[in-house]
């Protein structure tokens, strides 16, 4: 008996036209695409993208050279030399990190003890030749000049939880 | 068509009508063919996207619209590569095989009461013989390529079209039957008289059959073994690039957009509207056949192979000819037998007025 209902469920195809029910009922359904680069997903502040070196208000550049975030790296992205300044004040003459080693992992973030080396929000980035890998001193800078707004701003939002 | 022009067509020398014939079919038929086909692969992308919560094509043009020509001109410009060890006459040649007949099938496919490039009585064996043509672009190309996994969907499509072939002949024998024409604008005409008058409902299960192997022969998911890209990469077109890639795509979708037509004029009625004979229908727009109905039921049947396609995983190899030759053949003789004691009865298409018993 079960043999003939399965026979004439298999020539009338109800199982077919069941799983034909379900993909039109998903025709109807709004897409999750996000349309990136004119919508993307929301961010936490906690965000680990591109590295950038903060200066104070003052202009003054916050990175004592303490060689915390080179020791920490879990990937050896971090080259520092440091040398004394003419004010007397030990800073870094080198400064460099390799984006093809880093992992992204933030530690070097959580090891400055004075919030100089940050991660960013900004990830949409891309090297185009050879060598555009390294992150020097001076681009570090620049960068976080560029987004000092926005990383000031996730410093704010996450103090509570530091 | 204008006066003017019908003077100047009438005044040429015989000879000059070659050509203009060849420039009017390119105009009226292939032209709005390979547009459609065109939209059809954007269709495809569309709406196989939206089922899977996606959105397809969104960047060339508004909505994607410009999508297929950025994709003509990307194969225009690729080079097209000839393997080392391959016949390179048969591997040139093979994509124009299955392109032609997919084109030449077009003749005689009645685009509206009026329209029909060549109205020729045995229009039925020339359909049955020019899709069953296409398949040696296929067998060709994959022999010529001299690759394993083109051999193998060579081999597969083989098999399949044969298996399937016999099914759809039968399937046309029933609508033979019960239109007694082999002029597929006869057979739209003996289906007149509204919805329930068409043959899909006497010839239920031939139409069913009949879609299916037009599926399987247009080697289609879920019959699409033979470029199944998960075991033979893709299958006969392995090493076709280009172009050459792009000649048996063009085939492939043409074969799909007439096999809908094909399916649409044998078991729906073609041109012919589906509120014929509705009080207050028949005699506005939606009651008189035109073009416009023929292009809704394509439209569908064309709809119904993506929807396939976006739901049905693969047929195993074995599965497939089981299905071709111990479902649809059984099928369609049992129902070619029904069909004689309906006759016999004078019940369905031949009782209907105007149908000789």
């Amino acid at each position: 008996m079960s043999g003939v209902r399965t026979w004439t469920k298999t020539l009338l195809l109800t199982e077919l036209l069941r799983g034909m029910w379900v993909t039109v009922r998903y025709l109807f359904r709004p897409a999750f695409t996000v349309r990136f680069p004119e919508e993307t997903t929301p961010q936490s502040p906690r965000f680990r993208g591109l590295h950038a070196l903060r200066r104070y208000p003052n202009g003054e550049e916050r990175c004592i050279a303490c060689k915390l975030c080179e020791a920490v790296c879990p990937a050896l992205a971090i080259t520092i030399e440091s040398d004394r300044r003419d004010d007397g004040t030990r800073r870094t003459t080198r400064y460099d990190i390799d984006l093809f080693k880093c992992i992204y992992c933030g530690f070097c973030e959580e090891a400055c003890p004075v919030d100089a080396v940050v991660e960013t929000r900004h990830y949409a980035y891309h090297m185009e030749r050879r060598g555009e890998n390294i992150m020097t001193k001076d681009k570090l800078l620049a960068v976080g000049d560029k987004f000092e707004a926005m990383i000031a701003a996730d410093r704010a939002a996450d103090a509570r939880y530091r | 068509m204008s006066n003017g022009v019908l003077q100047l067509w009438q005044s040429l020398p015989p000879i000059w009508g070659v050509p203009l014939l060849a420039i009017q079919i390119l105009i009226v038929v292939c032209i709005p063919l390979i547009l459609t086909m065109a939209y059809l692969t954007y269709a495809e992308r569309k709406v196989i996207g939206f089922m899977q919560n996606r959105l397809g094509p969104n960047r060339v043009g508004y909505r994607g619209l410009l999508q297929p020509f950025a994709d003509v001109l990307k194969l225009m410009l690729k080079e097209i590569v000839i393997p080392a060890n391959s016949n390179r006459f048969l591997f040139i040649i093979a994509p124009l095989l299955a392109l032609i007949p997919a084109f030449a099938t077009w003749a005689v496919v009645p685009f509206s009461p009026v329209f029909v490039l060549s109205d020729i009585d045995a229009g039925l064996l020339y359909v049955l013989a020019l899709t069953s043509l296409g398949v040696y672009g296929v067998i060709l190309a994959g022999w010529s390529t001299n690759s394993k996994y083109a051999f193998l969907g060579a081999m597969r499509s083989a098999a399949q079209i044969v298996a399937y072939e016999i099914a759809m002949g039968f399937a046309l024998v029933g609508v033979l039957m019960a239109s007694r024409s082999l002029n597929l604008g006869d057979i739209v005409s003996a289906q007149s008289g509204g919805l329930l008058h068409w043959f899909w409902l006497p010839l239920a299960p031939l139409a069913v059959v009949y879609f299916l192997s037009g599926v399987a022969e247009t080697n289609r998911a879920p019959f699409d073994v033979v470029e199944g890209e998960s075991e033979i990469v893709a299958g006969f077109h392995v090493e076709y690039s280009g172009m050459a890639f792009a000649v048996f795509f063009v085939a492939e979708y043409v074969n799909m957009i007439l096999i809908a037509a094909l399916a649409s004029t044998l078991f729906f009625g073609g041109w012919l509207s589906p509120f014929e004979g509705i009080p207050g229908a028949g005699t506005s727009f939606l009651g008189q056949p035109s073009f416009f109905w023929l292009a809704v039921k394509v439209s569908f049947f064309l709809l119904l192979y993506l929807w396939f396609r976006a739901t049905f995983p693969r047929y195993r190899y074995d599965q497939i000819m089981r299905l071709g030759w111990k479902v649809f053949i059984p099928i369609t003789i049992v129902w070619i037998a029904v069909e004689g004691v309906m006759a016999y009865l004078h019940w369905g298409p031949w009782a209907m007025p105007g149908m000789p018993s």
